[in-house]
């Protein structure tokens, strides 16, 4: 006799998400299982952040469901769903602008979730970061910025990390290192969604991928088997 | 072969901007009914009525007032008494040492007034939001201390009209009372007369749209601080005016009357707060209320004061557009053509 | 050395003044509120501080131990109760709310307790005396208070900058969405913030009822004071505030040298100097 299957770590399900009057998602669906790393990926306005923001609470979803593994998580709002593990690297960095480096990184960690990354293990993966912990967090490079960012929502030691737009705005081989990155995130056990434009990296990046057009799932898939055909048209719903 | 037809240019529409509504048509209507009614009130009302009217248009053109400078031109100031003070001083002075008759003071003391309130203004507007708030309190509290100071109108205990002036204004003490009524009247309907003109227009449509969004209209190009230095000094002189009349009603003034905060702005706020604040007709509506209340639930005191601060903490949490936003919003009803559509000029 | 006299008592009061402005600079910097009911909740304390000697028989120095946490208690619920419901991007809601406020409490207080004139007797340190140097002499209780002022403000400065919580205030009052990102609970965060901005708030209510005359009615006046500390320190910055305290108390003293009415009036005439020339303030916070 077979057990029941264990569920996804995260199942998000016929999401639909609204500002005020203006929708935004329309029956989204979409899966991550545990250490997999998923990329959506689509136009501006396709409704990607959306989807992000909905995920870590941010934004209450009119209709469909989210659930942590097999919990239900659409109502619980942002400070609730850290709780629960689930953590977002928001677009455009959006530091802590009147506190420093290493103040960034600890209010992170206020939950003081056990797990795997603590302040030395965040300088041990952005070695720059130690040297500049004291300084505030405004006056670092886009890229270095970046890194805090990442490091300050892995203080809150996630099972899920939501990483919305992390080339935004940073040179290529900024992205590069950054990207270098994610294998030893991973490696420590947690999930990855990554929100990019940049459509090379997160191919690269993720084992799955899924692509919105106007707010709806245009393509789903392994990332090695799409071609850049099908890619092609669901981003641009040619 | 055929030449394809000439194009023209292509001919716009012309336009005209429509102010009425069905809802507006009636409400000037009963407007000026009322106008007519209560111009002839000396004639049908008793004393103690009229004076009740009187006190009751006062309210009602102060609150229109601080409704313009709060509800359109993001103005929220707690100092405003400070200019009702200023037009009672002012009126007793000029009155007292310059020999000037106190119906012609009036308008003095606005004019006056508006000189006054431009560098207030330049101070003032160095502070933002909350900060300017209390900057208009701290002014008044200024205006106050320094009229302290004044030995020749009385200083700290304040100053009765001489009998000599009283007369002056008209032969008996009947038609004294019948001039200051109308007087109110005339000041109330100019006010509010001209509040609505203001809106009309493409000021007042500058005005709204600062309401509705202050940043987007500065990134329009619209004068934004030339507009609310006009408000802020044309509020101060309808203010101050009617601080003459309110003063020369009572015939007496003092520093602590005259820039009293709970007299001139807690009633003047709770009304605006609870009538509608952002709409002409809340002003009306509010002093309404408030003059029923008062008369019904008689003199409370300092209880009344407390029970208009919690309704108004109520509406603000509940109810933010007041009672005649909820009107409005429900019904479509306004009172005065104000509404702006565009409509093809025939 | 009257000259010399007013200027320290100037000083003093001025620490008192730096009290009343610490509890509003604090609200203002974690969620961009003024509470125009301030100046009446150090009022309200006041009165509480009245009730609790009176019916427990305490001095006024050990009441703190009763005033301090009801204070911190009712900011606690005013701020989720109520303020929480007016913060947003427009400014009329908590302006409003807090002005109703602060004719409820200054009625309320009325109604009450009537508007006689009260004072808390503090005993024998009332009177004591100290002469730092020749010919100048100050009163120990308000150096005490003055000394109690400036720890409370460097005590502010420690929680925001060194602590955990402090921390917590500053990330909130940056960026309050990513703050909830953070597992912040920003109506949380509002209400400590309110409580411990109450918390001062009743140490300063003490503090002016053992040191002077109160009644209902002064509330307003005591905002306006630890306004002009704030605006004339300077914007963010908490020992600013304490020089703004200080150059207020010494102006208003200097003032009543020159003539007793114009005591408060030349405290303001400062204020509107600052305004003018400098209006960042004396020491504003380089951001």
């Amino acid at each position: 006799m077979a057990d029941a299957p264990r569920p996804p770590l995260l199942d998000v399900r016929d999401l639909d998400v609204f500002y005020g009057d203006f929708q935004a998602l329309f029956g989204v669906s979409l899966r991550v299982e545990p250490g997999e790393v998923v990329a959506v990926i689509g136009a501006n306005g396709a409704g990607k952040s959306t989807l992000l923001k909905s995920i870590a609470g941010q934004l209450a979803p009119r209709r469909g469901e989210i659930a942590l593994v097999g919990t239900p998580a659409h109502r619980a709002p942002a400070f609730e769903m850290v709780r629960r593990g689930v953590a977002l690297v928001p677009e455009g960095r959006r530091l802590f602008s009147s506190l420093s480096v290493e103040e960034n990184l600890l209010i992170g960690g206020q939950l003081g979730r056990p797990g795997p990354f603590s302040l030395s293990r965040v300088y041990d993966l952005f070695p720059v970061l130690y040297e500049r912990r004291r300084q505030p967090a405004p006056s670092l490079s886009g890229g270095q910025q970046q890194m805090v960012a990442i490091g300050r929502a892995l203080m809150s030691n996630p099972t899920l990390l939501l990483c919305d737009e992390l080339s935004l705005g940073l040179a290529p081989i900024i992205v590069r290192d950054i990207y270098a990155s994610l294998p030893a995130i991973v490696g420590e056990g947690l999930s990855l969604i990554i929100v990019e434009q940049d459509i090379v990296q997160a191919l690269n990046a993720a084992s799955r991928v899924y692509c919105l057009q106007e707010g709806r799932v245009a393509l789903e898939g392994e990332a090695r088997t799409l071609t850049k055909a099908a890619i092609s048209a669901a981003y641009f719903g040619v | 072969m055929n030449r394809p037809a000439a194009t023209s240019a292509p001919v716009s529409t012309p336009v005209r901007v429509a102010h009425a509504t069905p809802s507006s048509r009636i409400g000037l209507a009963v407007c000026a009914v009322v106008l007519v009614a209560l111009i002839a009130a000396p004639y049908w009302a008793d004393r103690a009525s009229l004076r009740l009217y009187g006190e009751i248009f006062t309210f009602v053109a102060l609150a229109s007032l601080w409704n313009l400078l709060a509800g359109y031109a993001g103005l929220v100031s707690i100092g405003q008494q400070a200019f009702v003070g200023f037009g009672g001083y002012v009126l007793f002075a000029l009155a007292m040492f310059a020999g000037v008759p106190p119906l012609a003071a009036i308008p003095l003391a606005g004019a006056l007034a508006a000189v006054v309130a431009v560098p207030v203004a330049a101070l003032m507007f160095r502070l933002r939001g909350h900060y300017f708030a209390i900057g208009t309190w701290v002014m008044a509290e200024v205006f106050r201390l320094v009229a302290a100071q004044i030995g020749v109108l009385g200083g700290g205990s304040g100053v009765s009209l001489p009998a000599g002036i009283v007369t002056g204004i008209a032969a008996s003490r009947t038609m004294r009372e019948h001039v200051i009524y109308w007087l109110a009247l005339a000041l109330v309907v100019t006010v509010i007369a001209g509040i609505v003109v203001l809106l009309r227009s493409r000021y007042g449509l500058a005005l709204t749209a600062i309401r509705d969004n202050e940043t987007a209209t500065r990134s329009s190009g619209v004068g934004v601080r030339r507009i609310k230095y006009l408000v802020y000094v044309g509020a101060a002189a309808g203010t101050a005016m009617i601080g003459a009349l309110i003063f020369l009603t009572k015939l007496r003034i003092s520093p602590d009357t005259a820039f009293s905060v709970n007299d001139w702005t807690a009633f003047v706020i709770f009304i605006t707060v609870i009538g509608g604040i952002g709409r002409v007709e809340g002003p009306i509506i509010g002093t309404i209320i408030f003059f029923a209340l008062r008369e019904t639930l008689s003199d409370l005191g300092s209880l009344y004061l407390l029970m208009l601060g919690a309704v108004a903490i109520l509406v603000m949490l509940f109810a933010p557009k007041g009672l005649w936003g909820l009107l409005a919003d429900r019904f479509g009803w306004q009172a005065f053509p104000l509404e702006r559509r565009l409509m093809p000029r025939q | 050395m009257q000259w010399a006299n007013a200027i320290v008592q100037g000083v003093l009061i001025g620490g008192l003044y730096a009290l009343f402005a610490a509890g509003l600079s604090l609200i203002f910097g974690v969620m961009r509120l003024v509470n125009i009911a301030h100046g009446d909740l150090i009022v309200l304390a006041a009165y509480l501080a009245l009730v609790v000697t009176a019916t427990l028989g305490l001095d006024p120095l050990t009441s703190l131990v009763v005033v301090v946490p009801a204070m911190a208690v009712i900011g606690y619920a005013l701020q989720r109760l109520v303020l929480n419901r007016t913060l947003g991007d427009d400014l009329l809601p908590p302006l409003l709310v807090t002005f109703g406020l602060s004719v409820i409490i200054q009625n309320g207080l009325l109604e009450l307790f009537s508007a006689d004139s009260r004072k808390l007797q503090a005993g024998a340190i009332e009177v004591q005396t100290m002469e730092i140097v020749s010919g100048i002499w100050i009163g120990l209780l308000p150096l005490l208070q003055f000394a109690v002022a400036v720890a409370i403000i460097g005590g502010l400065q420690l929680l925001f900058y060194r602590s955990a919580f402090g921390r917590a205030f500053r990330a909130t009052s940056d960026d309050p969405s990513v703050a909830e990102l953070m597992g912040l609970d920003t109506r949380r965060v509002f209400a400590l913030a309110m409580a411990l901005s109450l918390a001062v708030v009743a140490v300063a209510g003490v503090f002016l009822a053992v040191r002077a005359n109160f009644d209902p009615a002064i509330g307003p006046a005591r905002l306006i004071y630890g306004f002009e500390a704030v605006i004339i320190g300077g914007l963010g910055s908490l020992w600013g505030t304490l020089a703004g305290g200080i150059i207020l108390g010494v102006a208003q003293a200097i003032g009543a040298q020159i003539d007793p009415g114009w005591q408060v009036l030349a405290g303001h005439l400062v204020f509107l100097a600052i305004l003018a020339v400098r209006p960042q303030g004396l020491f504003p916070k380089v951001q």
